[in-house]
């Protein structure tokens, strides 16, 4: 035989699928295309509506006042470097996308892997597509999104959140794999029902570990998010995108800078949290 | 024999021949233990299942200490988690308060655990992001206590325990026998009857450890709790408990006081486990005693009137200690006016050893 003719295209079967659920569930996909433009609109609204010496001020308060004064003097840098560069709506739109991407995935991304860690059965299936979504390079996923929700934030978003679910997802699992036994035991002795079990035992014990899956999965974002730039999604990637396309290094390189500066302020708070939260389990 | 300040004769919980298997194939497993009298091995080699707890019986009073000892592996801690069905049994039945555990809906087996069963756990368990306090008022949150209500129920409990002026630290602050004394104080504020003890001072030093253990006794007498209290230390139980059931393979060997099993060991396995025990605390006068018509065969015609009177409940080292300021060979045991019997120099020696004059069978 050939071996030619074994060649295995899935492509050749994942176009019908994306076509038929272009023909036959576009009002779904153009009702998440309206809600999440409103979301997305609302933030970056939010985010510009001060003026950017107001915006600064307000999270080095905030992060002198919720984490320290180093992170706070850091934000107001990295902050003010977005703005002195000349990125600051680009970079306010960045943070809207990272904002509402993470914003769903860990609404996804949580009660799966709370679910997970509870049910070992559901783990053996999710975790080879975890595998496969973190394996396939980023941009492979910008096509069927593309291909349904057409060029623009929404497909970006949607890109995004495939890849910052699995960091999320892993370490909720693994936060909850972690609890001892004994607290859900103690949860059960003491007759308080499941939910309270979840809330109260559960959730306080696995916090910490659950902070440093919201910090990978806000990084990650990021870093995917920028690369949406490819699809129109604008922000800081929009920028980096036109200094590939017309071979600016300068325009290239500040943009570069600032998304550095994005990266450090989300990493720095979402980080000074962890580092505040609650105290681990004692051993 | 009477047994030692039992309370009342109320029986709280009522285990009959529990069961419990673990493993796949448990059904089956537990199928061919109750038709074919399949044995731990057994059930291990043909249906790769653990025979965790084995045709347990036991009957807690109100009022009793009733301590299960046994070595790790024994089935004790599976034990005690039927008597809240933390873990569901195989096989048999759970009567706490009259009422079967297995005929209650969800709701009422969490009232019942909140009201009626507190726990305290082999490694505390106390919440690290809360406040003593937080942690001794948890069982009453869950329970949606009012906050004002259950903060000054778990002040109590925690004044109870000894740690009033801990309130508003953490548990990484305190020692391990502080942080003993929160999961005593946060079983206590629901004001169950029955305290559930898994192992709770076995991680802590001797000396603590022995501390713990009559605190833990004077209090449970003192507010009239009952309890189960599982050990894998021999002292410990014999230290704490009313009653004593010893564990082996998930079944309970023998069942009653400490007085009684060192005794009358029921085999060889609880023979050699209290050999090391010292007896001179735990064998009274009524064990050691000759009767009144041994005595008269002994020493025809003695006066009982000239002896040192003592009391049945008298202890060997109180029976030595009068035997030596004595100035005649034997004592007599006297409970109300009434003579019951005599302690000789040969009996108390015998009761040294662990043997009763009145039980030959062992001498």
């Amino acid at each position: 035989m050939n071996p030619s003719e074994l060649q295995f295209s899935p492509g050749a079967f994942l176009a019908p699928v994306v076509d038929w659920l272009n023909a036959n569930l576009h009002p779904v996909f153009a009702a998440i295309t309206v809600v999440i433009e409103a979301v997305l609109g609302a933030i970056e609204a939010g985010l510009l509506f001060l003026p950017p010496f107001a915006v600064i001020v307000i999270v080095a308060a905030l992060a002198f006042f919720c984490v320290n004064w180093r992170v706070a003097l850091l934000s107001a840098f990295c902050l003010g470097f977005c703005l002195v560069v000349g990125f600051w709506t680009a970079s306010m739109q960045t943070i809207a996308l990272v904002a509402v991407a993470v914003l769903i995935s860990v609404a996804v991304a949580f009660p799966l892997g709370v679910l997970c860690s509870r049910h070992k059965m559901l783990e053996m299936f999710v975790r080879p597509v975890l595998d496969v979504m973190q394996t396939v390079p980023p941009w492979v996923y910008l096509i069927p999104a593309v291909m349904i929700f057409s060029l623009g934030r929404v497909p970006a978003i949607i890109a995004t959140i495939v890849y910052g679910i699995p960091p999320m997802l892993r370490l909720t699992t693994l936060a909850f794999n972690q609890i001892r036994h004994e607290f859900r035991e103690l949860g059960s002795a003491i007759g308080a029902p499941p939910r309270a079990i979840l809330f109260k035992i559960e959730l306080p014990l696995a916090t910490r570990t659950l902070l440093v899956g919201l910090n990978q999965c806000i990084l990650l974002s990021l870093a995917m998010v920028v690369l949406a730039g490819l699809v129109g999604a604008g922000g800081l990637g929009a920028e980096v995108t036109r200094g590939l396309t017309r071979m600016e290094m300068g325009l290239g390189l500040r943009a570069g800078l600032a998304i550095v500066a994005v990266a450090i302020l989300l990493d720095r708070l979402s980080r000074g949290l962890l580092d505040r939260g609650p105290m681990p389990s004692a051993p | 024999m009477s047994v030692a300040n039992a309370g009342t004769d109320e029986v709280l919980i009522d285990c009959q021949s529990l069961f419990k298997v673990f493993g796949d194939k448990s059904e089956a497993a537990m199928k061919a233990i109750t038709e074919r009298g399949l044995g731990k091995k057994d059930v291990l080699r043909d249906f790769s299942c653990v025979l965790g707890v084995s045709n347990a019986s036991l009957k807690v009073r109100r009022g009793e200490i009733f301590c299960i000892m046994g070595l790790s592996g024994s089935g004790k801690s599976t034990l005690i988690r039927l008597l809240n069905k933390l873990i569901t049994p195989s096989s048999g039945k759970v009567i706490v308060k009259g009422r079967d555990l297995s005929a209650l809906s969800a709701v009422e087996l969490r009232q019942m655990r909140a009201k009626n069963i507190g726990m305290v756990f082999q490694n505390v368990a106390l919440l690290p992001h809360r406040t003593v306090l937080e942690n001794a008022a948890f069982g009453l949150e869950v329970q949606g206590v009012a906050k004002t209500e259950r903060n000054r129920t778990a002040t109590e409990a925690l004044e109870k325990v000894g740690l009033g002026d801990w309130l508003t630290r953490y548990p990484r602050e305190l020692s391990g026998g502080m942080q003993q004394r929160v999961g005593l104080a946060r079983a206590l504020a629901s004001d169950p009857e029955i305290i559930l003890m898994d192992e709770p001072f076995s991680a802590l030093d001797p000396l603590i450890r022995r501390q713990l253990q009559d605190e833990f006794r004077e209090l449970t007498k003192s507010l009239g709790k009952s309890a189960v209290f599982i050990t894998h230390d021999l002292d410990e139980a014999i230290r704490i408990g009313d009653r004593i059931a010893i564990m082996k393979d998930g079944a309970i060997i023998q069942t009653g006081t400490a007085e009684h099993i060192i005794l009358n060991p029921a085999d060889d396995y609880v023979a050699e486990f209290v050999a090391g025990i010292s007896r001179l605390h735990l064998i009274k006068a009524h064990s050691v005693m000759v009767s009144l018509a041994d005595y008269e065969k002994i020493r025809p015609g003695a006066d009982l009137g000239t002896l040192i009177h003592t009391s049945p409940s008298a202890d060997i080292d109180e029976l030595i200690t009068l035997m030596i300021r004595s100035d005649q060979d034997a004592l007599a045991v006297r409970e109300n006016d009434r003579l019951l019997g005599v302690v000789t120099p040969r009996s108390l020696l015998l009761g040294v050893k662990g043997e009763s004059p009145n039980h030959p069978a062992h001498a």
